[in-house]
């Protein structure tokens, strides 16, 4: 079968994110990007479906600027067989990037789509649910474990309280969880493999998809400083202060 | 993070300061870019940071001899493993036995990760390169096929015997003897010592490089002979056979790197190990002279590769270490470290050094790939002789600054420094092997007087003078490159005073300059390095013009670089005095009076 995966390129996670100056948006100027980790997590497992003879190609996507040719690069390197890019300098919301999917995907005919179940700049946790209900696919949102079996897919979710299993008829949509697999050092070898394997462009108007954005950034700030602690006496002071000051209790 | 590789630094030294699109463009580079450059060095930074670092500190406990076995570290074994499936060995292994073939100065890079996150573990695969290095260039074919294509994989590992108890920077003194077969191989027998991974079980089989005399060997360096001698022997079909007679004896108990087993190697000892020759008879010494300029610059990043550790952990323990006011400000509270004028002093001195030492060894680096690519006879040639020139400068530099830097890290510690759970105090131990192996500071230094100053009446060196004055030159319209203008022009004119007296006194009395030939190395070194730096705040200085430019990085790089001209450069003016000044000093003390 063959499997689309989708990969973000974000603000590396060692980075401490600023926000700009005018409030309008974090500040990426000469910050280092790199692929996803929940998206990492995503190609890591459709290549170890490959690898276990139940994946026979996979294609990785990417929306967004120019630089998300290196991200597609890293996928290529991890394991995948050839990349699609959707170049364009427009910001994304996820209903956009879930339409734009769903076009890529009625192109590529997949069985199976995986996703991060989030991409650690917006933490918007929707791009996968959209996807799988615009394409009227079954979804196994937050897996921990992903099993082929014949027609049909095993996943195990991670849910408040414990795992649920679910099976999925093909074709279907897995978003992956923290806890799925531990993505695999690239090879050199692979890396130089990566710049000879095909790497598609497409745009936003072939795929007649719009994009228009539909929500407002009001203002984007950083967290307050965290203040200095006080000491308080006694259990009575510490509630008195929860009570009227923290205004929790 | 314990260890975090410096991408940006590197990167800018080598798209900047070494030039790796033209690197990239010369013949049998084309495979490489700036683009395959970045995509790799992210990959060597994860690999260095999250597989290599964390194995360093149980290095420190060091390998131990079991029942003639090297019982290697607590994760030695893992790592490797994982070095050679991800094929980083390869790097600059040639493509026609299973390595990828890049420049050298994208490798460089690499292999600063490797030495920074663990160097007694990364000494295995530079040995192992260096072997290649040797077959590949001399070696029949019949060897070349037996053993590149394992070792260009790491499959097997590789060693360079070339010390013995008599023989240490003399090597006319080697004594091991092979002597010839029926069957067209020798039997080797003799003593090796300092052997570098002589003994392992990381890998299949270990290949020995062996330096010994045949039988009827002129005396001195021009009997010498180079013998390939397989740890296990090799049948026709590539599979292994029998064990050779090449046993480890015993292991030193250094003073660091303890990670890395350093062997005595004993040959023959049950009636002769086998090995082959490589090349003719009698060139061994020659062979092993092609792979010096490689394997110098490749100790000269070791140094600059601990320095860079050092840094980053006094950094970040100047970040966190809160203690005494501000001397300048009336608020009594404690501040973090790094705000004292005496620390910042301290943290910039390393890290000026460290920025110039990588520029200059990726400039060697990018001269290195230059001459053996370029299709230019002329180029080719100029390049070699500038690598030539600046070898001993990278190697005696960077490693001598090494244990400076490295102890500048303890010092920023201060007592918890000098305790070993701090983990600082093993840089200081490891670094200081640097500047001793591969030929000690004294040996770069009189390499570098005699034959790269004098032989050539100072010709490279006045060519590399003229550069930092144009380099200085251009600096002079930048206010805030004041002193480094100054410090570069004034430091050209003592260099260039220094060469006159190294080409004229060398032909008269050798011993004159020999003995302020340290002084002149580290005169160029420092020299050489400010004129990157110089370079580098200019560059610096245009890309802050260009729009959505890294301000951060490029403003740092030009505060460093105005630092280094205050700070650094005037020592320029102190090793001169001591060069042109010096000589009688040492030679006129009377061997009693010591």
């Amino acid at each position: 079968m063959k499997a689309l995966v989708a990969v973000k390129r974000v603000v590396d996670y060692n980075v401490k994110v600023r926000a700009k100056a005018d409030g309008s948006d974090v500040d990426i100027a000469n910050v280092k990007m790199s692929m996803n980790p929940f998206d990492e997590i995503a190609v890591e497992e459709a290549v170890r479906l490959k690898e276990a003879g139940k994946v026979s190609e996979i294609v990785a996507v990417s929306l967004g600027v120019k630089g998300c040719e290196e991200t597609l690069r890293t996928a290529l390197a991890m394991g995948a067989d050839r990349a699609v890019h959707v170049e364009t300098d427009a910001p994304l919301e996820p209903l956009a990037v879930a339409k734009l999917l769903k076009a890529v995907v009625e192109r590529e005919a997949p069985q199976l789509v995986i996703v991060g179940k989030q991409a650690i700049d917006d933490d918007a946790n929707q791009t996968g649910q959209m996807l799988a209900a615009l394409l009227g696919w079954p979804q196994g949102t937050f897996a921990s474990k992903v099993e082929a079996a014949d027609g049909a897919l095993l996943v195990t979710r991670e849910i408040d309280g414990g795992l649920e299993n679910v099976e999925l008829k093909l074709p279907a949509l897995v978003t992956t969880d923290l806890r799925l697999n531990e993505p695999r050092f690239i090879k050199l070898p692979n890396i130089m493999a990566a710049k000879k394997k095909p790497l598609d462009k497409l745009s936003v108007e072939e795929l007649g998809v719009d994009i228009a954005p539909r929500l407002t950034v009001l203002k984007v700030a950083e967290p307050a400083a965290r203040k200095a602690g006080v000491k308080v006496a006694n259990a009575a002071e510490l509630v008195a202060k929860l009570k009227n000051e923290a205004k929790v209790l | 993070m314990i260890y975090h590789a410096p991408l940006k630094d590197m990167l800018f030294a080598l798209n900047e300061l070494a030039e790796l699109p033209a690197v990239c463009a010369l013949p049998g580079y084309e495979d490489c870019s700036v683009e395959l450059t970045e995509a790799i060095l992210e990959e060597a930074a994860k690999f260095a940071e999250g597989v290599l670092a964390p194995t360093n500190r149980a290095g420190d406990a060091g390998s131990r001899l079991v029942d003639g076995k090297v019982v290697t570290p607590e994760g030695f074994a893992d790592a490797w493993r994982q070095y050679v499936d991800a094929g980083w060995i390869g790097l600059r292994a040639p493509q026609d036995f299973g390595g990828q073939g890049l420049p050298a100065l994208v490798a460089l890079a690499a292999e600063e990760m490797w030495c920074s996150a663990n160097l007694a573990f990364s000494l295995a695969p530079m040995l192992t390169l260096g072997t290649v290095e040797a077959l590949l260039h001399h070696a029949s074919e019949e060897l070349r096929n037996t053993y590149l294509p394992r070792l260009s994989t790491g499959q097997w590992t590789g060693t360079m015997n070339l010390t013995e108890p008599q023989a240490g920077s003399d090597l006319a003194q080697v004594r091991t003897r092979a002597v010839p077969q029926a069957d067209g191989s020798y039997k080797l027998s003799g003593q090796k010592i300092f052997i570098t991974w002589g003994e392992h079980e990381l890998a299949e089989n270990i290949v020995h490089l062996v330096l010994a005399r045949l039988p009827d060997a002129p005396e001195g360096v021009k009997g010498i002979s180079l013998f390939v001698v397989p740890k296990f022997l090799v049948n026709a079909d590539g599979s292994l056979g029998a064990r050779n007679d090449v046993h480890c004896v015993s292991l030193e108990h250094k003073m660091g790197i303890h990670g890395s087993p350093t062997c005595v190697m004993s040959y023959g000892d049950n009636g002769g190990a086998i090995g082959y020759l490589v090349g003719e008879a009698n060139k061994g010494l020659a062979y092993m002279f092609t792979m010096m300029n490689h394997a110098r610059l490749g100790v000269g990043v070791e140094g600059l590769a601990l320095s860079e550790r050092a840094y980053q952990k006094a950094v970040e323990y100047a970040r966190e270490r809160v203690q005494s006011r501000d001397i300048g400000a009336a608020d009594q509270q404690p501040v973090a470290i790094i705000r004292h004028p005496d620390v910042r002093r301290m943290l910039l001195t390393m890290k000026a050094q460290i920025e110039a030492q990588r520029a200059l060894a990726c400039v060697a680096a990018a001269a290195l790939d230059r001459a053996a690519r370029h299709p230019n006879p002329e180029e080719k040639a100029r390049n070699q002789a500038l690598l030539n020139f600046l070898i001993p400068i990278v190697k005696g530099w960077c490693t001598e600054a090494a244990n400076d830097i490295t102890s500048l890290a303890v010092q920023v510690h201060g007592g918890m420094g000098y305790i070993e759970e701090t983990g600082v105090a093993q840089y200081y131990r490891d670094a200081r092997i640097t500047a001793i192996y591969e030929g000690t500071t004294g040996i770069q230094a009189l390499d570098l007087v005699g034959r790269k100053t004098a032989a050539d009446g100072g010709r490279v060196a006045r060519a590399l003078i003229g550069e930092v004055r144009r380099t200085a030159e251009a600096l002079s319209a930048d206010a805030q490159m004041a002193r480094l203008a100054e410090g570069l022009r004034d430091g050209a004119e003592r260099a260039e005073a220094c060469v006159a007296y190294v080409v004229d006194e060398f032909a008269r009395d050798a011993r004159r300059p020999a003995a302020g030939s340290v002084a002149f190395l580290k005169l160029m070194g420092l020299l050489l390095g400010g004129w990157q730096m110089g370079r580098a705040a200019l560059i610096a200085k245009e890309r802050l013009a260009e729009e959505g430019a890294d301000v951060a990085f490029l403003s740092a790089k030009r505060a460093t670089a105005a630092f280094y001209g205050a700070h650094l450069l005037p020592q320029v003016g102190a090793l001169a005095a001591s060069l042109l000044d010096g000589a009688d000093a040492v030679l006129g003390c009377d061997d009693a009076a010591f």
